[in-house]
């Protein structure tokens, strides 16, 4: 694949990562429309420069790694007898913090559903709740690493 | 670099905050941490990073361990952004903690904050916060408090 039709794939695959409208002509990213947040993901994009030309891909290697940790921390707290939902709300306000700042829409939404279980004290809708949150964790997870594959291979393909 | 001229402090504080101002970032959020700082240094800031309000305090050489008392006159941040929600000492507790201080009380304090809580937010501007800030932080936020403060300082 030529440079431009790598970028040309790039561009499209961030716009329906971003946009509501899918792009028929590329059916497979039907898959990807909504979950980013066009105004913050592309806020993060911006930040990006020559000292820095892989900065959203760091951020979003930290969101993931730091995520595992606060995942396994509600795990174990919604485990525990009695559900400490003040410990679970706290974990979870943290994680929704960092969705907020890379933009991820369609898994901060999940968090509030998630939230509106911990004030209730509903431990079953956390953890179904919880279930969903993960889903859409991991679903944006293999968006993104598609998304920043093809970036590379158009980046590399234009050194050639 | 500190500037080691004692007898232009305020004229040392003034020139940095225009050309390259040394900024003080706390938030116990990582991904947090990393999107302020880059923000901060995309408008020529230079940036120390701390993870809470007490490794704050300890920077600031407000900590337990007051080893910095004689440095004390020359300030070595000329801003500091912090976080409302950490656990332990909250950016209020740690604003509070700066505007006691003889040394760094004259440093603008700006809280941010993923909630907007009126309450809160007087409660800061109160205390003696320059601003408060919602997040997340776009660039336009940071221009704008770099204008804010410019502005502050004449």
């Amino acid at each position: 694949m030529d440079r431009n039709q790598l970028q040309r794939q790039v561009a499209l695959m961030r716009s329906s990562l971003i946009e509501q409208v899918p792009n028929p002509s590329l059916p497979s990213l039907k898959l990807l429309v909504g979950y980013l947040d066009e105004q913050q993901f592309l806020q993060l994009e911006d930040l990006q420069d020559d000292v820095n030309p892989n900065f959203v891909e760091e951020i979003v290697t930290l969101f993931y790694k730091d995520s595992a940790r606060l995942f396994h921390n509600i795990e174990q707290a919604l485990k525990s007898r009695p559900v400490d939902f003040a410990k679970l709300d706290n974990y979870m306000h943290q994680f929704r913090g960092s969705t907020s700042s890379i933009g991820a829409i369609k898994v901060k939404n999940e968090c509030n559903q998630f939230k509106e279980f911990c004030l209730a004290g509903n431990a079953e809708g956390c953890a179904r709740a919880f279930q969903k949150v993960k889903q859409e964790h991991e679903t944006l997870r293999t968006q993104l690493e598609t998304y920043f594959k093809l970036r590379r291979q158009a980046g590399l393909a234009e050194t050639v | 670099m500190e500037s080691g001229s004692s007898s232009s402090s305020s004229k040392v504080l003034m020139e940095n905050i225009v050309d390259q101002p040394h900024v003080l970032a706390v938030d116990d959020n990582v991904i947090d941490r990393k999107l302020v700082e880059k923000l901060l240094q995309n408008s020529s800031c230079r940036v120390t990073t701390a993870e809470n309000g007490p490794r704050a305090l300890e920077f600031l050489g407000l900590g337990d361990h007051r080893h910095n008392a004689l440095e004390g006159n020359v300030s070595k941040v000329n801003l500091i952004i912090t976080d409302y929600c950490m656990p332990g000492m909250t950016g209020y507790d740690l604003l509070k903690k700066i505007k006691e201080s003889s040394v760094m009380k004259e440093v603008p304090v700006v809280i941010m904050s993923s909630e907007n809580v009126p309450t809160r937010i007087n409660k800061c501007l109160e205390e003696g916060a320059q601003m408060f800030m919602i997040k997340p932080l776009k660039q336009s936020d940071i221009k704008r408090l770099r204008c804010h403060l410019m502005n502050s300082r004449s």
